[in-house]
């Protein structure tokens, strides 16, 4: 398969990135910073998500290669623990920017190949945040909740041409994203869940590798949360 | 321009009539219309799609089609062929001067 990886320097997105390398997938991989993966079935792009052009631009670079993009995993996204009264709007802008317009670009442009394809599986990132509705996390969670409307109804709009829209939802994952969170708060959010433990990179494959199974072609419009958040 | 953009729109609008069967597409002239006449939202997608790929190769330019106004009937580039291929040569110039 060809799969398309955003924000694949580090984290989740350099194990998912890696672990579809592994299985002998091709990656198309972006960041802001350099790339650090390689392998021959890799290719890099230095971008912000949020550049309509430069989106636009690796899209183009990555269907000539590959001609066929079988799989969108826009997992490139900012996270910020803040109360509300202390949030700078530049924060806000910056969180929504990547996290809410990295995915509709990339979605948009993706989508235009998918559509020519007549197949294709995109999987979007939401958070445990969204549910839990957790102080602290109004901004973050605010844009989590925008990229779960949008996974919903780009799934009505897609699915007419074969492509297939869904979500995950992390609980907490040892990652750059949480460094900040003080273990308190991690606490507290592991006790609302069913399974109270942190994820792992693993959790959050397995609910991608079942979205974009071929047997998951009736699957579509859905927000799967780890950790038993309802 | 505004001729090399007529001539590659009749050419995309002949391609979307052979990959979805739109019979009254397959010869298309300046005042066919478009949206909602002969090709529905879904149509105008495709359309939108191909067209960008077209004029990346004819002008090595990338232009997004994306308009607010796109699924309008009244105001829509979409309206009808020659108004496509007009807002097409507009925003060509638009990005080649930008080039320059």
């Amino acid at each position: 398969m060809n799969f398309v990886i955003t924000g694949t320097s580090k984290g989740l997105g350099k194990y998912l990135a890696l672990s579809y390398l592994s299985e002998g997938h091709s990656v198309a991989g972006c960041s802001r910073s350099e790339s650090t993966i390689e392998h021959p079935l890799y290719s890099h792009h230095q971008l912000d998500v949020s550049s309509e052009n430069d989106v636009a631009k690796m899209i183009r670079k990555v269907v000539s290669d590959h001609k066929v993009i079988d799989a969108l995993i826009n997992n490139a996204g900012r996270a910020s623990m803040n109360h509300i009264l202390t949030t700078p709007s530049r924060t806000a802008d910056e969180l929504l920017r990547t996290n809410f317009l990295g995915t509709f670009l990339m979605t948009r442009e993706v989508g235009k190949q998918m559509c020519r394809q007549k197949k294709g599986a995109i999987v979007n990132f939401s958070t445990v945040a969204v549910p839990l509705a957790l102080e602290g996390e109004a901004v973050y969670a605010s844009t989590k909740s925008a990229i779960e409307t949008f996974t919903k109804i780009t799934a009505k709009e897609l699915g007419h041409f074969g492509v297939r829209v869904n979500a995950v939802g992390p609980t907490p994952v040892e990652t750059d994203l949480i460094r900040a969170v003080p273990p308190q708060k991690i606490a507290e959010i592991i006790d609302q869940q069913a399974i109270k433990r942190m994820g792992e990179a693993g959790d959050v494959k397995n609910v991608i590798d079942f979205f974009i199974s071929p047997a998951s072609q009736f699957i579509t419009g859905q927000v799967l949360y780890l950790g038993g958040v309802a | 321009m505004k001729d090399r953009c007529e001539t590659l729109v009749m050419a995309v609008i002949k391609e979307i009539a052979e990959m979805e069967g739109v019979a009254a597409l397959k010869n298309p002239e300046k005042g066919t219309k478009l949206l909602g006449a002969t090709l529905d939202s879904l149509g105008i997608v495709l359309l939108s799609s191909e067209l960008e790929e077209a004029i990346h190769r004819e002008f090595k330019i990338e232009v997004s089609l994306a308009d607010d106004r796109a699924m309008s009937q009244r105001t829509s580039p979409f309206r009808s062929v020659g108004r496509l291929a007009e807002y097409v040569a507009e925003l060509a110039s638009e990005k080649l001067a930008g080039q320059q």
